[in-house]
C-alpha cells in the first residue's frame, strides 16, 4: 500500500478544487496552524487553485520560530560551555538569538551535532561518557514524546550524561490565545496531523464550542489539505462548526495514549514565551522534578545576558496571522535565508522562508 | 518539524523495527507504539513511530474522493 | 603493522620520493609526468581556446558506494571542463595527507583516479604531495586543475539561454548525495543506492556531434539543479519553467528525501548535466544522449522562457506552478 501517492493525485485534486469552488459562496479565512502544512501550501501552489472566496493564513505552528530570543540565547550559552556537547535538529543550527546562533558558535570552537533522533543524541552520550551531551528539545506534541522516550530510556540505560533544554511548546494553549485576542478573525482552522496523531482530537474542541468555529485535522500531502479545506468551506456554507478528522489514516479521536501517557510521566505544563504573543499560561512544558537530573535548566547554570530583538523584525506579527512576509520592509531585502534577520526565514517550515523558496501567491502561468 | 512519513515495519527486535519506505531501510523505535506488528505501517518521526496507519481508513478515504473526482468528470 | 604516511612522505626527502615514484608515478605513467620536472611542459598545437579549471576535493566519507574522493577528483574536473565544450586533456593533482593515513587507503584512492583518468582519457602530468601533522587535515584533501580545447565552432556558456530553448537533463537526481548521506555516521538509513559520480567528455562529445546549437552546459553538483538553472536564468536574463513529473528521480532518493527534509532539487549530482539547446535540436541531442551509458535515462524538462527574466519556475504534479529558488543555506555539508 502506497499511503502517498493517492494523496498528491492530480485527479483527486481536481475533484476537490471544482467541488469547493462550487460550494464556497462565504468568503472565508482559515489558518493553517502547522509549518508544514504551509509548506505543502506553497510547494504545491494550492492558493492559485482555490477561489476568491478562500482566504489562507499562516498560524504559529513552527517551533522553531516561535522559540524566543531569550531561549535561543540560553541554547548558545549552554554551546558555550567548554566540554558540552549539543545535540540538535537540524532546524535550530542558523537560527539568530541575540548575539549569536548555534552556526556562529560552532566556527568559534563549540561542539555541536545535528542528529535526525534523540535516539542519535543518546549514541553519542553512551560513546562520550566523559563529557555532557545537551539535547535541544524544540518542537510541539508530535516531538514531545520521542523526547520524553529518550529520557526513560536514559534512565533504563543508566546514560548520566544525557540531558535536554526543554523549549517544548503545546497546541491548544497558542490556538486559544491568538482567539481570544480577536487580532485576526478566522471562520476556520486547518488543525495540525501530526500533532493531532498524538493528542486526538478532543483539545480541539473547545474551538468549536467557545468560538463557533470549524476545525478540521488534515494531513500533509495537498490532497489532504484540499480535502480539508472542502470540509471546512461545507462546515461554513451549512452554519456549522465542530471539529473533524479529515486525515483518518493518522490520527484517532483518542490520540496516542502511549505517547501521552509518556509525556504525562516526563514533562508538565508551565507558561512559556512565545515569539510575538508573550508569555501564554500552561503552553510550555518543563520535565518534573523526578527527573531534574535529566533537565539541563537544573544541570547548568544558564546565565544568557541581555534579550535584544532585532529592529524591523515583524516575526511576532507574522505568527499570529496579522501580518504577511510581504508586509515586512526587511523581507528579500535584508532578511534572506543565507543571512536571516528572524527565524520565520530560517527554519525550513517558517512562513518568510516559504513565501521566499516558493514564491509570492498567485504567480500564475 | 511535524515530518512524519509513512513506513513498512519489516521486522521487530524488542522495541526497534527495522522499517522500509521506497526502497530505503532505516531502524526506528517502537517505543511509542508498543502494539505495532511486523506488516503493520506506521508513521516515523524523528526516529520513533507515533501510530499505526490504518490502512482501511486510507483506502476508505482514497475511495471517497475518487467518487467527488469522478462526479466532477461527469459534470464538465 | 598497517603502512601509514608520515610527515616524512611530504618532506621532498628519499621517503617523499619513494612516495610519489612508488604511487603515483607508476599510477599515471605517461612521458610528460614520467620526466618529473617541475612543471609539465605541453604541446597543446590546437585551433581553439583554452579550458581551466580548478577544484578542491574534501568530501566525507572518502569511500563511498561506487566512488571515492580520487574518482571524485578526476571526474569533477572533468566535467568543469566539458561543460565548456571541451575535449578534457590534463589534470595536476595536489594531495594534502593528514599524517598517520594508511598508505593502503592511499593506494586505493590512486588506483581509483588510474582507472577515471584512463576513462575519461585524460592524463595526470604534475602533481603535488604534502602530508600535514595529525588533525590539520581530515585524511585527505584533494585539489586539482584541469585543461581542455574548446574547438573554434563551440560557444557554450550559462548566459547564452534564449527563450524557446529545451532544457535537457541527463538523468536522475539526487543519487551522490543521498548516497553520501547515507555513509556517514550517524545516518542510519541503508540502501542500494550508489554514487552517480562518472566522467561525461564522452557524453559531451556526443552531444556535440549531435547539435552544433547546445547554448549551455552545466553540471548540477553543489546546490542540485535548482541552483544551477537558477545560475544559468540570472547569467542569461530569461525564465526557465520545468515539470516536476519530467524529473527523473529514483524512488529511493524520493523516500530518503521524504524522511529527512530534504528536496531532490537541491541534492548534489556528480555524474550528471544539464543541457539548454535550440527547440529545433532537442530531440536529436536527446537521441544522441540516450545512447551513451550516461544519458539514458536522460529527459526533456522544461523550457526557456522571456517572461520574469532570472526566475526558475516549476509545474507540480497537480499542475500548479511555483517558484523554485537557488539553494539557501547547506543542508549537506562536504558532499563533494
Amino acid at each position: 500500500m502506497n499511503f502517498v501517492a493517492g494523496f498528491r493525485d492530480p485527479e483527486l485534486a481536481g475533484g476537490l478544487i471544482s467541488r469547493i469552488r462550487s460550494m464556497s459562496k462565504t468568503p472565508v479565512r482559515l489558518m493553517e496552524f502547522c509549518g508544514g502544512h504551509t509548506v505543502t501550501v506553497f510547494k504545491y501552489g494550492l492558493r492559485q487553485v482555490l477561489p476568491g472566496t478562500v482566504e489562507m493564513v499562516s498560524g504559529p505552528g513552527c517551533p522553531v520560530c516561535v522559540t524566543a530570543n531569550a531561549d535561543l540565547d540560553k541554547v548558545i550559552y549552554l554551546a558555550g560551555i567548554p566540554g558540552v556537547i549539543i545535540a540538535t535538529f537540524g532546524d535550530l543550527i542558523r537560527v539568530p538569538g541575540s548575539r549569536s546562533s548555534l552556526q556562529k558558535a560552532q566556527a568559534e570552537g563549540a561542539d555541536i551535532r545535528i542528529v535526525y533522533s534523540t535516539t542519535d543524541a543518546l549514541k553519542i552520550a553512551a560513546g562520550n561518557p566523559a563529557r555532557p551531551v545537551v539535547f535541544l528539545g524544540i518542537g510541539f506534541e508530535t516531538t514531545a514524546p520521542t523526547i520524553a522516550a529518550s529520557i526513560r530510556e536514559a534512565e533504563d540505560r543508566k546514560i548520566k550524561n544525557y540531558s535536554v533544554l526543554s523549549l517544548h511548546k503545546l497546541s491548544p494553549p497558542v490556538i486559544r490565545a491568538i482567539l481570544a485576542s480577536g487580532e485576526v478573525k478566522l471562520h476556520g482552522l486547518i488543525c495540525p496531523g501530526h500533532v493531532s496523531t498524538i493528542i486526538g482530537s478532543h483539545p480541539w474542541e473547545f474551538i468549536a464550542r467557545d468560538y463557533n468555529i470549524p476545525c478540521v485535522i488534515s494531513g500533509f500531502e495537498p490532497v489532504d489539505i484540499l480535502q480539508c479545506v472542502d470540509m471546512l468551506v461545507a462546515q461554513v456554507e451549512k452554519d456549522e462548526s465542530k471539529v473533524e478528522i479529515a486525515y483518518r489514516r493518522g490520527v484517532r479521536a483518542e490520540g496516542n495514549q502511549v505517547a501521552l501517557k509518556l509525556m504525562d510521566q516526563v514533562f508538565e505544563p508551565c507558561p512559556a514565551y512565545w515569539r510575538g504573543m508573550g508569555e501564554i499560561a500552561g503552553s510550555g512544558l518543563k520535565l518534573r522534578k523526578a527527573y531534574e537530573r535529566f533537565d539541563a535548566e537544573c544541570i547548568f547554570d544558564i546565565k544568557p545576558g541581555p534579550v535584544y530583538e532585532p529592529a524591523g523584525c515583524i516575526c511576532g506579527d507574522v505568527l499570529r496571522g496579522v501580518k504577511t512576509p510581504l508586509d515586512c520592509r526587511l523581507f528579500r531585502i535584508q532578511c534572506t535565508p543565507e543571512s536571516p534577520v528572524g527565524p520565520c526565514m530560517v527554519s525550513s517550515e517558517g512562513t518568510c522562508s516559504a513565501y521566499y523558496l516558493y514564491g509570492e501567491d498567485n504567480i500564475g502561468e | 518539524m511535524c515530518l512524519a512519513i509513512p513506513v513498512l515495519i519489516k521486522s521487530i527486535d524488542g522495541k526497534e523495527a527495522e522499517v522500509e519506505m521506497g526502497g530505503i531501510t532505516r531502524q526506528v523505535s517502537l517505543f511509542l507504539t508498543p502494539e505495532a506488528r511486523v506488516g503493520d505501517y506506521a508513521l516515523v518521526h524523528t526516529g520513533y513511530t507515533i501510530n499505526i496507519l490504518e490502512e482501511k481508513e486510507a483506502r476508505e478515504t482514497l475511495r471517497l474522493l475518487g467518487e467527488i473526482a469522478a462526479l466532477d468528470e461527469r459534470q464538465d | 603493522m598497517e603502512s601509514r604516511i608520515l610527515l616524512a612522505h611530504g618532506s621532498g626527502g628519499a621517503l617523499a620520493q619513494e612516495l610519489v615514484a612508488g604511487s603515483f608515478i607508476k599510477a599515471f605513467n605517461n612521458p610528460i609526468l614520467a620526466k618529473m620536472d617541475d612543471s609539465a611542459v605541453i604541446n597543446l598545437g590546437y585551433n581553439g581556446r583554452l579550458a581551466f579549471t580548478t577544484d578542491s576535493y574534501v568530501v566525507n566519507p572518502i569511500f563511498f558506494r561506487n566512488g571515492d574522493i580520487g574518482k571524485l577528483a578526476v571526474c569533477g574536473t572533468v566535467n568543469d571542463l566539458a561543460m565548456s565544450g571541451a575535449r578534457p586533456q590534463y589534470l595536476s593533482l595536489a594531495v594534502i595527507i593528514e599524517e598517520g593515513f594508511p598508505r593502503s587507503n592511499l593506494d586505493r584512492i590512486v588506483d581509483s583516479i588510474r582507472l577515471a583518468a584512463e576513462e575519461a582519457e585524460v592524463e595526470i602530468v604534475t602533481g603535488d604531495t604534502k602530508v600535514v601533522q595529525r588533525g590539520s587535515a581530515d585524511k585527505l584533501f584533494i585539489n586539482t586543475a584541469g585543461l581542455g580545447i574548446v574547438p573554434e565552432n563551440i560557444s557554450i556558456s550559462g548566459g547564452n539561454a534564449r527563450p524557446g530553448d529545451r532544457v535537457i537533463l541527463s538523468g536522475t537526481i539526487g543519487d551522490h548525495g543521498i548516497a553520501i548521506l547515507s555513509e556517514r555516521e550517524g545516518i542510519s538509513f541503508s540502501t542500494g543506492l550508489e554514487s552517480d559520480c562518472a566522467p561525461l567528455g564522452g557524453l559531451v562529445a556526443d552531444m556535440l556531434t549531435a547539435s552544433s546549437n547546445i547554448h549551455c552546459l552545466r553540471d548540477p553538483t553543489r546546490g542540485g539543479l535548482a541552483t544551477i538553472l537558477n545560475e544559468i536564468a540570472r547569467q542569461s536574463g530569461v525564465s526557465i519553467i520545468i515539470n516536476e513529473e519530467a524529473v527523473p528521480v529514483r524512488e529511493e532518493v524520493l523516500a530518503a528525501c521524504e524522511m529527512l527534509g530534504f528536496d531532490p532539487l537541491y541534492i548534489a549530482n556528480e555524474g550528471k548535466l544539464v543541457a539548454i539547446v535550440a527547440p529545433e535540436d532537442a530531440d536529436k541531442t536527446l537521441g544522441a544522449m540516450r545512447e551513451n551509458k550516461y544519458g539514458d535515462k536522460a529527459a526533456i524538462i522544461g523550457e526557456v522562457r522571456a517572461e520574469h527574466p532570472g526566475r526558475v519556475a516549476m509545474k507540480t504534479v497537480l499542475g500548479t506552478t511555483r517558484i523554485v529558488n537557488m539553494l539557501a543555506g547547506d543542508p549537506l555539508p562536504r558532499i563533494c
